[in-house]
């Protein structure tokens, strides 16, 4: 059996254990750069509160519900996080860390085990220990677990908040209840195409032929169609969803035509994929850079452009990939647009210490203890102050943060205070 | 690690391992004598290991005002709190009361919860179901500057 625990509105629950006094009330999260709401409480939700929902165009609706309004504390998001994993950790050998608010554990030889008790005492420890209210939905796939989840996060009253999906009956019922579009995995493009088909819900799926799945889209919805069916397919650490990729892409403030301008912006967008790459033991084989113009902007003329670069052996040096990124860059830019956002996309990732030799190329074996003291003196002293030469020295990148609450368990000048 | 008792206190004392070699040379040493000390090794004191029993569960505070002065709580003092220990009669707690964090001393019978200072200045609170109370952790140690 697989259960998958996730924690409910996880962002907002953090604001909570530290503040109190938002519990029961509305509470939304902001992105990066207080963008758009990336985390809602359950009350902001019920007061019609998008998801994705641009802070400008809703202030007032916020204000006039007494919404609280939060910038993302990712320090704090981000401690709250490894507690509950870690306590995870203690109920199975094996945990897979889906995300900073959810996880899959494999219950191995626990058939003994009373499933939906031993998810109560999950929920609950995690509750007292941490204060971050979760949901375990179990079942014998991965894929299963996952719509357990959905139906013990619905049906607090009748499930509290765990469910365990241990019977066929139990499997058809609920998987004739969820909709395709709401299937772990199959994407939006994908739910669409199946619902023009007369596929409505995730049980309809499971009734196509094998033949016309593998065909008709690809091995991996085949698989996630048989882990719906209740075989075991996918395992823990698998990644069936997208292929890893890691990226950095962002708008700029104003729109430029400028091509230094842009290449000092594609370059620090490149090193700091290099630098999350490096940050979890990876290397990559490709980088495709991607260029755009602002679409908002009707009159000018639009140009909407990426290409990818392949090197021939596996890197997370940032010389390398800025470099590549910068050649890539050069030979989609188009002189007289106005370019309002550019990316950079790092995939194709092997583990740094797995890589294939190549025969005749290799990556300068001074980058590796080059990138590691960086990474160091970077750590050590904040805002990257080591920068590649082709990047801003001047540009200290300070996100908009106007509603942030203290970095409680991480900094400690920050810390509550009781009277 | 020695330990020496003096009335009713203990002082530990690391092992005094004086060599002079015990230093980290990146460089590598190509030979040499391998120091005697190594298999008697031990780690040495961390706090963190004295102080945090489940660290998962533990958080810290800073306590503001007198009203706990009486238990040694001063103010500005951090408190190492852990959430995962049963609240009872007599523990140090850190609550949430009517919208803000307090610390005080858990008297619990039956089916009353009072709030104790250790403050003759202050008094005690009876929990009611008109208060917006709930208790966030327990208080495991009080560390303090001198």
């Amino acid at each position: 059996m697989f259960a998958l625990v996730d924690c409910n509105n996880f962002y907002a629950s953090c604001e909570r254990v530290f503040n109190p006094n938002l519990i029961g009330k509305p509470v939304a999260i902001l992105s990066n750069n207080d963008g758009c709401v990336i985390s809602r409480s359950d009350e902001a939700k019920a007061l019609g509160l998008p998801m994705g929902a641009p802070i400008f165009k809703w202030e007032s609706f916020c204000k006039a519900n007494n919404v609280t309004v939060l910038s993302s504390n990712y320090p704090l998001y981000g401690d709250m996080s490894s507690r509950v994993m870690s306590i995870l950790k203690q109920y199975s050998p094996e945990v897979e860390v889906y995300s900073i608010d959810e996880s899959f554990l494999y219950f191995k030889g626990f058939d003994n085990y009373d499933l939906t008790k031993y998810g109560l005492e999950i929920k609950s420890r995690i509750l007292k220990w941490t204060g971050i209210p979760t949901c375990v939905g179990i079942a014998p796939t991965k894929a299963l677990s996952k719509v357990a989840n959905k139906i013990a996060r619905k049906y607090p009253n009748q499930t509290k908040g765990v469910y365990v999906m241990d019977t066929e009956e139990k499997r058809i019922k609920a998987l004739k209840w969820l909709s395709v579009e709401d299937v772990w995995g199959l994407g939006r493009q994908l739910s669409k195409r199946l619902q023009t088909k007369g596929c409505k819900t995730a049980f309809d799926f499971t009734q196509l032929p094998d033949v016309w799945v593998k065909k008709n889209f690809s091995v991996v919805e085949a698989r996630l169609k048989r882990d719906l069916e209740g075989i075991p397919t996918l395992k823990l650490d698998e990644i069936i969803t997208q292929k890893k990729m890691i990226a950095t892409t962002r708008s700029f403030d104003y729109s430029y035509s400028d091509i230094e301008y842009i290449k000092e912006r594609v370059s620090t967008f490149a090193v700091s994929c290099a630098e999350k790459l490096r940050k979890q033991g990876s290397s990559c084989h490709v980088i495709i850079v991607m260029l755009k113009s602002d679409k908002h902007k009707k009159e000018l003329e639009q140009h909407r452009t990426s290409t990818s670069v392949n090197l021939t052996y596996p890197t997370s040096s940032s010389l390398i990939i800025s470099n590549c990124a910068i050649s890539a860059l050069m030979s989609i830019f188009k002189k007289g647009i106005q370019y309002k956002k550019a990316g950079v996309i790092v995939t194709g990732l092997v583990p740094i210490d797995n890589h294939q030799l190549h025969l005749f190329d290799a990556e300068n074996p001074k980058h590796q203890p080059l990138m590691k003291s960086i990474d160091s003196l970077n750590a050590k002293y904040k805002n990257n102050k080591i920068r590649i030469a082709n990047q801003d020295l001047k540009r200290t990148w300070k996100m908009r943060q106007d509603r942030l609450s203290p970095r409680y368990t991480t900094n400690i000048n920050d810390i509550i205070v009781v009277k | 690690m020695i330990a020496h008792k003096s009335g009713s206190l203990t002082f530990f004392t690391p092992d005094a391992v004086d060599n002079a070699a015990g230093q980290f040379f990146d460089t590598g040493i190509s030979a040499g004598f391998p120091s005697p000390a190594e298999d008697f090794k031990e780690q040495r004191l961390s706090l963190d290991e004295e102080l945090v029993k489940n660290k998962e569960a533990t958080f810290y505070a800073k306590v503001s005002g007198q009203s706990m002065i009486g238990a040694g709580l001063d103010d500005n003092d951090l408190l190492v709190i852990d959430r995962s220990l049963e609240p009872a009669n007599n523990k140090i707690a850190v609550c949430f009361l009517d919208g803000e964090f307090t610390v005080k001393r858990l008297r619990v019978s039956k089916d009353e919860v009072w709030l104790q200072p250790e403050n003759p200045n202050y008094p005690i609170i009876k929990i009611t179901e008109d208060n917006n109370f709930l208790i966030w952790g327990i208080v495991t140690n009080v560390i303090k500057k001198v």
